[in-house]
């Protein structure tokens, strides 16, 4: 056990220095940063005594060195674009894409089990063909489709909701909230709909097969036998032993909702840290680039090392041939 | 004694299994015409377009923004799809995006098979170390979605092209970064079958007669581990157009000098509020149908061709 999870550890850390490597690579071969902050004026010693000062003119593996251990400290230098700390930008940023993926996530959660459980209970039932049907399309339909069919349903047609930006927001000192005024809660609304529809049509499907699966189980028949009343067996009995599956593609999905904010943040205009990533592609602003790689190369490893280690807290089973391996 | 007639090969293959279900399944027959029917169309644009979009000559700016099959209050020109704001003319833009679509996602998806075939193939028939480091390398990609991986390949890309070469350079990034988001898929099937094969005794035969590594790789091993590759190539091919269709949406994909389909749709996206609808709807409904049906005939393929898959 102890074994493994160094062993995980380690693995991780390696992964992150290797996008590292390329975030560094970018810097260092991406245009001459002398260029960019001298002059036409400039004189050779000029140019000398800059790369010494910034240290360009270390070899190779002790920038990289010093690249790494300033990212860890969250320092990534200034943005080409803005002209501001990178870091003070994300930070800016950050509390839109957090509180997005975090309604998303609770709406596909919530709605994802709710009908998952609804589903593989009313096997046949009309409304669960109905929503497995609809299911299938939300799955085949492009994230920005889903997005654009949305504002131009409730936004241009209906005239109901606002289709980009974050609406008023509250500032509480270093993070502002959109959850505290109405429009703010109002702007969230289609965004967090769009992101989280994946992630739920996912989860439904899964709950659903897991559900049928142990539904089918001797005990459950035992437990129904034993006059065990109906939402017990469903929920206490039956859900519980889902989830071990269910938790590994929520943790992962996790990090797709990040990934895909990419996409709802361009189509609402929404002020977070995907909207940023792109922009900075577009004007290749390598500072901000390769920032965002390594956060989310972070937060990914971060994701999938304790998407890992919760196996062993949930499933009591791993634990044990664990302690055999 | 009479002998039935050797039946024509063309015969045979209508008896087969293999199209005997694809006789039987509408939504196999649907989606693989409506398929056929846009990729053909995309391939025959320069035919079937009425107008050259990309010819400046043809274009007249009076005639935009006109509505879909409506004459043209000033020039009296009438468009099937209706024209974008420079006066193109909606429905050949899509005919030639789609060209740009296709040809994106099928480069991109032989080049993730061709690596992922290659990597699987050295995995499977190396093992050891090479394996370790191939499979670890694709366990780790695998962790993060491939819309992702593709996005920061073409950020990570565009950061090294020289600000001159970007524009056409574009497209080639396209198809690296979409192939090297989606090559672990093959990768793991064919060594999967690899390991199986290898074990087998032709070719062990092989071995013992002396063949080079590389000749029972492709000429042995690669022909027996083929048919779920296609699967996967058939659902990759949908999944690289959406990709492609996402990128371009975002800006970091096709130029607009060589809009595809997604690159229209972000167009289209900014007349959404002041009423010119069909710039945005039809090549959505293009998108929509193309991934659809390539959709459709990967899962029809992959229940068809191999059960074990499901």
């Amino acid at each position: 056990m102890l074994a493994y999870i160094i062993r995980r550890v380690f693995q991780s850390l390696l992964v992150l220095l290797v996008v590292g490597l390329v975030a560094f690579s970018m810097f260092r071969f991406v245009g001459d940063p002398i260029d960019n902050m001298l002059g036409q004026e400039r004189t050779q010693e000029d140019i000398d005594r800059l790369r010494a000062t910034l240290g360009l003119d270390q070899p190779f593996p002790v920038q990289y060195a010093k690249f790494i251990v300033s990212a860890a400290q969250g320092n990534f230098g200034v943005s080409y674009r803005q002209g501001r700390p990178v870091a003070t930008i994300i930070a800016e940023r950050a509390p839109a894409t957090l509180e997005l993926a975090f309604v998303s996530g609770t709406l596909a959660l919530v709605f994802g089990i709710g009908l998952g459980v609804f589903t593989a209970i009313r096997r046949n039932g009309i409304a669960s063909n109905v929503i497995m049907s609809t299911s299938l399309i939300g799955v085949s339909l492009p994230t920005f489709l889903i997005g654009i069919l949305l504002i131009y349903l409730f936004g241009v047609t209906l005239k109901w909701l606002p289709t980009f930006g974050r609406g008023d927001v509250v500032d509480l000192g270093w993070w502002s909230t959109g959850f505290l005024t109405a429009s703010g809660l109002k702007a969230l609304i289609l965004p967090s709909i769009t992101l989280g529809l994946y992630q739920m049509t996912l989860i439904m499907r899964l709950v659903r097969s897991e559900m049928l699966e142990v539904l089918r189980q001797d005990y459950i028949r035992f437990a129904r036998a034993r006059g065990l009343r109906e939402r017990s067996v469903n929920f206490r009995h039956a859900l519980k032993n889902t989830m071990v599956p269910v938790i590994t593609v929520v943790g992962l999905q996790l990090g797709a909702i990040i990934a895909f904010a990419i996409i709802t943040e361009t189509v609402f205009q929404w002020p977070g840290v995907g909207l940023l990533f792109i922009n900075a592609i577009q004007f290749v602003d390598i500072p901000v680039m390769a920032a965002y790689l390594m956060l989310i190369s972070v937060m990914f490893v971060g994701i999938n090392l304790i998407v890992d280690l919760l196996y062993f807290a949930i499933d009591p089973r791993l634990r044990i041939d664990g302690r055999h391996a | 004694m009479s002998m039935a007639p050797e039946p024509s090969r063309l015969a045979k293959m209508w008896d087969s299994d293999f199209a005997w279900q694809f006789r039987t399944s509408p939504v196999a027959i649907i989606s693989a015409a409506v398929t056929l029917i846009l990729v053909l169309s995309a391939v025959f644009a320069p035919l079937i377009a009425p107008y050259n979009p990309f010819d400046p000559g043809s274009l007249n700016l009076m005639n935009g923004f006109t509505p879909p099959s409506t004459p043209n209050q000033f020039t009296q020109d009438q468009f099937l799809l209706g024209t974008d704001d420079q006066g193109r003319d909606v429905f050949s833009t899509i005919l030639y995006g789609m060209r740009i679509s296709l040809f994106v996602g099928f480069s991109a998806v032989a080049f993730a098979m061709v690596l992922g075939i290659t990597l699987g193939l050295v995995a499977g028939y190396v093992g050891g170390w090479t394996e370790t480091f191939i499979m670890r390398i694709a366990d780790v990609q695998l962790t993060f979605p491939s819309i992702l991986v593709a996005m920061l390949i073409t950020g990570v890309a565009k950061g090294f092209t020289p600000v001159e070469y970007r524009d056409s350079m574009a497209i080639i990034v396209l198809i690296v970064a979409i192939g090297l988001s989606d090559w672990v898929q093959f990768a793991r099937v064919v060594r999967g079958s690899t390991l199986v094969e290898k074990n087998k005794e032709y070719v062990q035969a092989a071995k013992l007669i002396g063949r080079k590594p590389y000749f029972i790789m492709l000429k042995h091993i690669l022909p027996n581990v083929l048919s779920p590759v296609l699967v996967i190539a058939t659902i990759s091919l949908a999944l690289a157009i959406i990709a492609e269709a996402t990128l371009s949406f975002l800006g970091v994909g096709a130029p607009p000098t060589q809009p595809s389909l997604g690159t229209l749709i972000r167009i289209g996206q900014g007349y959404l509020y002041s009423g010119e609808w069909w710039i945005l709807l039809f090549p959505s409904i293009t998108l929509l149908a193309l991934a659809l049906a390539v959709n459709l005939l990967g899962d029809w393929l992959r229940d068809a061709l191999n059960p074990k898959l499901r």
